[in-house]
């Protein structure tokens, strides 16, 4: 979309004006910095979803919208989580980060800070995978994602 | 040639062909309003209160198919404006709206007579701009023009902070636009007219179904050309009145809520219906569940958002109407087949059954006024030429079911939002528009009090508007919920301490008239209208037990109707 003020409030009050559901949004400027791309999540039946792309398409600022799960995509999140190591633990969570390819990129004597990449279900199953008595804090970037093969959004 | 921002905005307005517009001053519009004092091609009407402003803009827009231009002062002048701006946005109707605003560097202050117009109006308008710097003015200007009048028409609002009317930039006006976030199509898909077309030809039950869009795409010759080509029966919505002749044989009335049987009849019955300009409203459905299950449909119209939205249909064409009734039109007339003529025979058989219910019927007094009567002798009186207004209520129905529209423009009234208080000032700008036809506002006791104040806008310039107030001392609408579904528990619905509207209207310096006897219905309406000069307020003092019939009750089907 347009990279203008307000934009981005079009769509989420699109989105809360006709009771349609944002799980996740993500948005920056793209390599013209005239233009933003927002990578939305949403859920709903098929003729939900055919409202919403359209009345999406309605918005003045919207330059072009793609439905990514209508071709094979691919799907990236990030989860930053802050969880507490010590002892034996420390050992215990750097193993599971390798397992999730993830990553340790900050350390204390009480804890780690490991960034994990990926769809969401996967960030759930790392989640999942911490003992929940040792997460301190967590904050997920939100979905971003790309059609696979030479399919491309451009304008 | 250097320019302030607000000599811009004015000359921008003269060279894009604004005449009128419509407005009230405040301390942020200052600078613009010394720069139309200073010139006489662009006309400033001042309106009394500034939701007058937007309704005069967008009656002067119904009535005309241009754009109607409103120009408020920040903060509480926007706020008064947002009503009427959202009127419009409902009935897809092209306003620009100008906004003052405070200067930039207070933006977000909590400055005097600051609201944030933007954030405000943003949900019901077609966009809206805050213009930051005034070499942005005049593009930003055409870009409001350009988004209000194509594609789906809608208002377009543009906040202008006070700074950017003083500062100056270079003017040349921007002829064209272009948008890569905004192209609207025109013309539709020709392989899905094709096929319309061959299941139009295909049907035994058929029925036109058209709207606000035929009249807003000026489509209302084309469309009736091919109505009569097929010999299809054909219904209008409320906004759609006037694209087809109403006294035409096809035409069977408006649909809907308070439509004729015949119309809501051949809906429920029709095996194809063909809707064009038209958005399915749950006014002119009733129940979806229930909704023409036995037919095909075709569906025309401009914005793919109202395609599917509330039914599926068969045939899609997104395209305006103009262009898509001039390709269906010679698809026709390339073809040798012709319409099912023993199917239509039958079907114009069933229909002229269900006519013969005479559903607009009513008893008529001799000792009080009905209202039905009043409007059919308004429609004898003015020969169905005048340019009819209404409020909201009871009143707005009768007018749309009594007055045989026959030509695009001439009905205008809020259908999507349904704000009373809207009749008078759009009366004010389809005189404005039409100086020398007749203007006509039917309006309620409770609705007219909601913009009374437009009275003296109207004696300043001179607007010989006949009001006609179909005064049953009762918010008649909402009292004949409350008799049907409430148990005549007439919660608030009565009109008590009403003024003296002859004195009223005598006050503001216009003609006032009451008038209880049946007897004096057609030579008071003759004597009104005699008065070319003179807006005539014509208080009838009407039955308050007279009803809107027929009925679809909520959660009904088409073919449920309450008759009388
Ligand atoms: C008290 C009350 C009672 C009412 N009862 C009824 C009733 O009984 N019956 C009834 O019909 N209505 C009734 N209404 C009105 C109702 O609420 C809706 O406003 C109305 O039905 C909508 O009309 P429409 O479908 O023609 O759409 P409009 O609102 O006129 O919309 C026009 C459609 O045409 C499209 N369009 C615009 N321009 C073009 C173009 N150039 N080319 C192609 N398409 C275009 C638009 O995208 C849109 O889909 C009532 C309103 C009130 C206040
Ligand atoms: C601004 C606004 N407020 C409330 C309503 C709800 N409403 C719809 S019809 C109606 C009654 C209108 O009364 P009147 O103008 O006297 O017309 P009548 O129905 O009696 O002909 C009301 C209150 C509305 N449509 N608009
Ligand atoms: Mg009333």
């Amino acid at each position: 979309m347009e990279n203008e003020a307000g934009a981005l409030s079009r769509v989420a009050g699109l989105f809360s004006a006709r009771g349609y559901n944002i799980e996740s949004l993500t948005v920056a400027p793209t390599e013209d910095a005239s233009m933003s791309r927002l990578t939305l999540v949403t859920r709903g039946s098929e003729e939900i979803i055919e409202q919403i792309t359209k009345q999406l398409n309605k918005l003045i600022d919207v330059i072009k919208l793609q439905d990514l799960s209508e071709g094979t995509h691919i799907e990236r999140e990030i989860l930053l989580i802050k969880v507490k190591a010590m002892d034996n633990g420390r050992e215990e969570m750097m193993r599971l980060t390798d397992i999730f390819r993830g990553s340790i990129i900050d350390v204390t004597e009480q804890a780690f800070t490991v960034e994990v990449t990926g769809t969401g279900e996967k960030l759930d199953a790392f989640i999942e995978a911490v003992d929940k008595q040792l997460i301190i804090e967590t904050v997920r970037s939100g979905v971003t994602g790309i059609a696979r093969g030479d399919k491309c959004l451009r304008v | 040639m250097e320019l302030t921002g607000a000599e811009i905005l004015v000359r921008f307005l003269k060279d894009e062909g604004v005449k009128h517009i419509f407005g009230y001053p405040g301390g942020a519009v200052l600078h613009i309003y010394d720069a139309l004092y200073q010139q006489e091609d662009v006309e400033h009407i001042l309106v009394r209160h500034e939701q007058g402003a937007t309704h005069a803009a967008d009656g002067y827009a119904r009535a005309t198919g241009k754009p109607g231009v409103a120009l408020v002062t920040s903060g509480p002048g926007a706020t008064n404006a947002v009503t009427g701006i959202a009127t419009a946005y409902m009935d897809s109707i092209p306003l620009v709206v100008i906004t003052g605003q405070v200067p930039t560097n207070m933006i977000g202050n909590d400055a005097f007579q600051e609201v944030d117009s933007v954030g405000i109006t943003r949900p019901c308008v077609k966009h809206n701009f805050l213009v930051k710097h005034v070499d942005d003015l005049a593009i930003t200007l055409k870009r409001a023009f350009y988004i209000a009048t194509t594609g789906r028409p809608g208002p377009v609002v543009v906040d202008v902070p006070k700074d950017v009317t003083a500062a100056k930039a270079d003017y040349v006006f921007p002829r064209k636009v272009q948008m890569r976030s905004y192209n609207p199509v025109t013309k539709g898909h020709i392989g899905q007219i094709k096929r319309a077309v061959k299941l139009m030809l295909s049907a035994k039950r058929p029925m036109l179904y058209t709207g606000g869009g035929v009249i807003l795409g000026g489509g209302s010759k084309l469309l009736t050309e091919m109505t009569q080509l097929l010999g299809f029966p054909i219904t209008n919505t409320l906004m759609g009145l006037g694209a087809y002749p109403g006294t035409d044989r096809q035409f069977l009335g408006m649909l809907g809520m308070h439509g004729t049987y015949e119309a809501n009849m051949a809906m429920h019955h029709c095996d194809v219906l063909i809707a064009i300009g038209a958005r399915f409203d749950d006014r002119v459905t009733g129940n979806i569940e229930k909704f023409c299950t036995k037919a095909k449909i075709i569906h025309v119209d401009i914005d793919p958002s109202s395609i599917s939205k509330n039914v599926r249909v068969d045939i899609p064409i997104v395209g305006t109407v103009d262009q898509v009734l001039q390709d269906m039109l010679d698809v026709l007339k390339a073809k040798t087949l012709k319409p099912d003529q023993d199917g239509l025979k039958n079907w114009w058989q069933q229909i002229e059954e269900w006519r013969k219910t005479d559903c607009l019927k009513y008893e008529n007094s001799k000792k009080i006024i009905k209202p039905q009567y009043v409007l059919e002798n308004l429609y004898k009186v003015t020969r169905g030429n005048a340019y009819v207004t209404s409020d909201v209520g009871q009143h707005q129905m009768w007018t749309a079911q009594f007055y045989k529209f026959s030509k695009p423009y001439r009905w205008i009234n809020s259908g999507g939002l349904g704000t009373m208080g809207f009749g008078l000032p759009a009366a004010m700008g389809a005189q404005i528009a039409h100086p020398r036809s007749t203007v006509v506002c039917v309006t309620g006791e409770g609705s007219i009090q909601m913009c009374i104040q437009e009275l003296a806008t109207c004696l300043q310039y001179g607007l010989p508007i006949k009001i006609i107030t179909l005064n049953n001392h009762c918010l008649g609408m909402v009292r004949q919920w409350q008799e049907f579904f409430y148990g005549g528990r007439y919660a608030m619905s009565y009109m008590d301490s009403l003024p003296d509207f002859v004195k009223l209207a005598e006050s503001y310096g216009h003609v006032g008239m009451r008038i209880e006897d049946p007897a004096d219905v057609a030579s008071a309406l003759k004597e009104a209208m005699s008065m070319k000069n003179k807006l005539v307020f014509m208080d009838f003092i009407t039955d308050q037990t007279e009803n809107v019939y027929p009925m679809i009750p909520a959660g009904a089907g088409l073919n449920e109707m309450i008759l009388i």
